[in-house]
């Protein structure tokens, strides 16, 4: 077996413990965890593969690298934007910081919770 | 069985073991820390993958913009009841969730071992069609040329998850700058890092971009480290985070997209087609792109990690 | 045989401009800040329905699909932009129901006199462009990884519109969405990085050429059906839904229920049908049938227990996504039949858009006026908003399937389609579904049009032309199926899977 299949079958092994964390976490920040990790598996199953494209003097095949790029920063986008709605949440939750009574309330307002 | 297999196989088995680990740590603080030291062995990975360009960008935002962006929400949610925390499953539900996870990880393990030989690739092309696009790192080329569209997209992403951030604080704060007030006290050790790693970090990064066209690097790399010591003067006081309604850094933050979006459109006219270089100006025109767009990601980064206004606007 | 090389077809461009005016304006609003935003998004909500409307005629024109190659690099090694029928459909669509919401939300997020900037209008406005132009990027691309970026975009502008009253129930179901949302991209992408292992690109066109049945196009289907499911809220993926729906303001709601659960649903069928046909098999299209039949009757049933218009309304948006899958056992195959079951299906998910953004704005502006949106308390409101509750009535009896509303002609193909190729029992699935539609529409509208002797509940005023809009939009869903039969020849053009037949 080759190195890069051998990282080939990490890299599903990790999709694997990232998808349990997510769907078995209670809390919202292991959750978070478990997705960084089943993202950072499936960049590396597109590395392996990337790997195995290597071809004319080049160690990988460019596209799928680009891409890993692009999806390692659209993560992380996903991941700030999750922290920011936590911690708000959190916040929130705490019973501070309702929001300021300088602006309308957003139109239909959802009424009496009952 | 060479020296360089067993390596990789070590490594293989400590990234697995340290993201297991992540996994089941109980406490959520020391699996953050976990996540950091994982994100830095899987850039090592990516090295022994051949892929250095991407070692670079898993270290500086994977691990290191990632980690400080987990780190300080652990942080700050430690030690209090949990919010959305639903019941912990039993243990036939973990059994059942297990059993799904395992089935999907040996059905991409026989997709791996049972994927066409000779690969399909690409590299071919891309190394044929480099030379036009005047940048000699293939995947700059990738990035910036072939496939410009993605990037450019990506970068309105990034605009985009950092207004639906700063739309989180509360109405009282807003235009306010984010992060608690912090003043620098003159003997802290974060202090002293503060003053001695950013000029270095950011001549490292601005090396990283330049270098970044022919050589691994590019300007999401060395965005990444202007934002890491950007954060790190902040979070030791020398600097202050910017207030969200000012002028300028709202121009900062638009001016990678826009700038992309301009020389795209010009490309219409100049080169047949959006997004197109015309041949003998398509390298000036990338380092034009890529200096904005380093300075864009960087503030985004940097203030995505920073979060939602939190004091009100100086008035 | 080598790959077909694509080529920009005269009026390509016009994709760019679609994809490109939205975001610009986004950015643009963000760095004018304050008042300009709002205003912006007035400017470019004509310029947007336009151009929706430009690549329609261009499609129809032409008989064809419009493409254009970006940058001049072709696939496999560059990406290309790609308008068929269907994409030109929803594209009107979405056009029509933002400039509705637009018009509609400008009196709930208008920057108060004397602030230069506040924090919900600026957000509203530019994530509703953020959202048109990501909605425009998922119709219009043709490359998987492109799509990728594209839903990431459409998930990051529609999560915050949902907590934009910043209440803890709000903020929790946004979150809950977005954990939603980001586990079904990134199953999204792994499917698409096994895609690209076996066959070496990611452009749809040249995919469908090259996919064969085989192990590992079946595991990426499976994984990226089920991860773009979570993003639809298909059952039982939908519990995200009714409280993220419910809790946004109502102008997003309309959006996010209207719109942008049905991008991902287009990608599953672009996935099946365009991107490997007959690859997933005819078990796989029953289960999937199976699972939209389950939504409907659980929908259905959830909304009639609820005690709030909104999350019946929600409610209803989950069951009315069941019947989009019930396309996908009846579209596939040969013959006159399927074709009517695409037709139908697709035909769903344009008048359901219609119908439901009309009736999430008709609860916004009841709740305005009564101040709460409990279905108890909803006694008379009939006479005090006359025309909103007719909307709402009418929204929702196309939603029932009453002639000659969409949703009418839309089950009719979907019915003889179940009939014709022996499936009856869908057609079993799509009556009890009307009869279940009707049975919480009436429910609102009992207490609604109720007859209180004279007694009219406190309310606050109304803008009439608000009530107009929102009346506008139930209209077109009710008459969208008297268009001629042969305008829905649009829907067929530019299809993958029907290239191999003759």
């Amino acid at each position: 077996m080759s190195e890069v299949t051998l990282f080939g079958l990490g890299a599903s092994a990790l999709v694997g413990i990232g998808l349990y964390g997510f769907i078995i976490q209670p809390e919202p920040l292991r959750r978070l965890l478990a997705f960084n990790l089943l993202g950072s598996g499936v960049f590396l199953l597109f590395g392996v593969i990337a790997r195995r494209g290597a071809a004319a003097g080049m160690g990988g095949d460019p596209i799928p690298q680009a891409l890993v790029i692009t999806g390692i920063i659209v993560a992380f986008a996903g991941s700030a934007l999750a922290v920011a709605l936590l911690l708000r949440l959190h916040q929130a939750d705490r019973g501070g910081a309702a929001p300021g009574g300088d602006a309308p309330p957003a139109g239909g307002g959802d009424g009496d919770r009952t | 069985m060479t020296l360089a297999w067993a390596f990789d196989a070590i490594l293989a088995a400590t990234v697995l073991a340290v993201a297991a680990w992540t996994i089941v740590a109980r406490e959520t603080f020391a699996a953050v820390v976990g996540f950091v030291a994982y994100g830095l062995l899987l850039a090592l990975v990516w090295v022994r993958l051949a892929a250095p360009d991407v070692a670079l960008t898993e270290a500086a935002i994977g691990g290191g913009v990632t980690g400080v962006l987990l780190l300080g929400a652990a942080a700050r949610l430690r030690g209090t009841a949990g919010v959305l925390v639903d019941e912990r499953p039993g243990a036939a539900m973990r059994l059942v969730v297990g059993v799904l996870c395992g089935i999907v990880t040996a059905a991409l393990a026989a997709t791996v071992l049972l994927l066409p030989d000779p690969a399909p690739t690409l590299a071919p092309e891309a190394a044929a069609n480099l030379t036009t696009t005047g940048v000699g790192n293939p995947i700059t080329g990738v990035l910036m040329a072939f496939r410009a569209l993605d990037t450019l997209l990506e970068k309105v992403v990034l605009v985009l998850a950092l207004i639906g951030v700063w739309s989180l604080a509360p109405d009282r704060f807003w235009g306010g700058a984010p992060g608690p007030e912090r003043r620098a006290q003159p003997d802290d050790a974060l202090v002293f890092l503060a003053r001695l790693l950013p000029p270095v970090g950011i001549v490292i990064g601005v090396y990283l971009l330049w270098v970044g066209a022919d050589e691994p690097g590019g300007a999401f790399q060395g965005g990444a480290l202007l934002a890491a010591m950007w954060l790190l003067a902040m979070m030791a006081g020398l600097a202050t985070a910017p207030a969200v309604s000012e002028r300028r850094l709202r121009l900062v933050l638009v001016a990678g997209p826009a700038v992309f979006l301009a020389i795209g459109l010009a490309g219409f006219a100049l080169a047949d087609a959006f997004l197109a270089y015309p041949e003998a100006y398509a390298k000036p025109l990338i380092i034009i792109i890529e200096v904005v767009k380093m300075l864009a990601v960087a503030a985004t980064l940097g203030l995505l990690v920073m979060g939602p206004p939190e004091r009100p606007p100086q008035r | 045989m080598p790959d077909p090389v694509a080529v920009s077809t005269p009026g390509g461009a016009l994709l760019v401009w679609a994809l490109i005016l939205p975001a610009a304006g986004a950015l643009l609003a963000l760095a004018l800040g304050g008042r300009h935003a709002e205003r912006i998004v007035l400017v470019l909500m004509p310029v947007g329905l336009g151009l929706a409307v430009a690549v329609a005629a261009g499609v129809l024109r032409a008989n064809a699909v419009l493409v254009y190659v970006v940058g001049g690099w072709a696939p496999p090694l560059g990406l290309a932009l790609r308008a068929d029928g269907l994409s030109a459909a929803m594209m009107i669509t979405t056009a029509v129901v933002v400039c509705a919401v637009g018009l509609f939300a400008r009196a709930d997020f208008q920057t108060p006199q004397g602030s230069l900037e506040a924090r919900a209008p600026l957000a509203f406005w530019t994530l509703l462009l953020g959202l048109w132009g990501a909605l425009n990027a998922v119709l219009l691309g043709d490359d998987l990884f492109n799509l990728f970026v594209a839903l990431e975009l459409l998930t990051f502008a529609a999560v915050p519109l949902v907590c934009l009253d910043g209440r803890a129930e709000t903020l929790s179901a946004a979150l809950r969405y977005l954990l939603f949302a980001l586990l079904g991209s990134m199953l999204y992408l792994l499917g698409t990085v096994l895609l690209y292992g076996a066959y070496g690109t990611l452009d749809i066109v040249l995919l469908s050429d090259r996919v064969r049945a085989e192990p590992a196009a079946w595991t990426a289907v499976t994984l990226m059906t089920v991860g773009l499911l979570a993003k639809t809220a298909l059952f039982p993926l939908h519990l995200w839904l009714p409280p993220a729906h419910a809790g946004a303001p109502a102008p997003a709601s309309a959006v996010l229920s209207a719109l942008v659960v049905k991008g991902s649903f287009i990608l599953v069928v672009r996935l099946w049908f365009d991107v490997m046909p007959g690859v997933p098999g005819h078990a796989a299209a029953q289960i999937l049938a199976a699972l939209g039949a389950a939504a409907i009757v659980f929908g259905s049933v959830l909304a009639l227990r609820q005690a709030r218009l909104k999350m019946l309304i929600a409610y209803s948006t989950v069951a009315q996504l069941g019947y989009l899958f019930l396309m996908f056992p009846l579209a596939a195959g040969p013959g006159v039949a399927p074709l009517g079951a695409w037709t139908g299906g697709l035909l769903q998910a344009i008048s359901h858009a219609f119908a439901k953004a009309a009736m999430f704005m008709a609860a916004g502006l009841i709740a305005q006026a009564l101040g709460h949106d409990r279905i108890a308390g909803l006694g008379g409101i009939g006479r005090v908003l006359p025309m909103t509750v007719f909307a709402f009535a009418l929204g929702g009896l196309s939603l029932m399937g009453l002639p000659p509303s969409g949703g009418f002609v839309a089950k009719w193909l979907l019915l003889t389609a179940a009939i014709d190729s022996g499936q009856w029992w869908w057609a079993l699935v799509i009556v009890a579904g009307g009869l279940l539609t009707g049975g919480y529409l009436f429910r609102v509208l009992t207490p609604a049009l109720a007859d209180t002797d004279g007694h009219l509940p406190a309310h606050a005023p109304v803008a009439r032309y608000r009530e107009a809009v929102v009346l506008g939009l139930a209209l077109v869903s009710m008459v969208l199926g008297l268009l001629p039969l042969a305008s829905f020849g649009l829907l067929q053009i530019g299809r993958l899977d029907m290239a191999a037949v003759p």
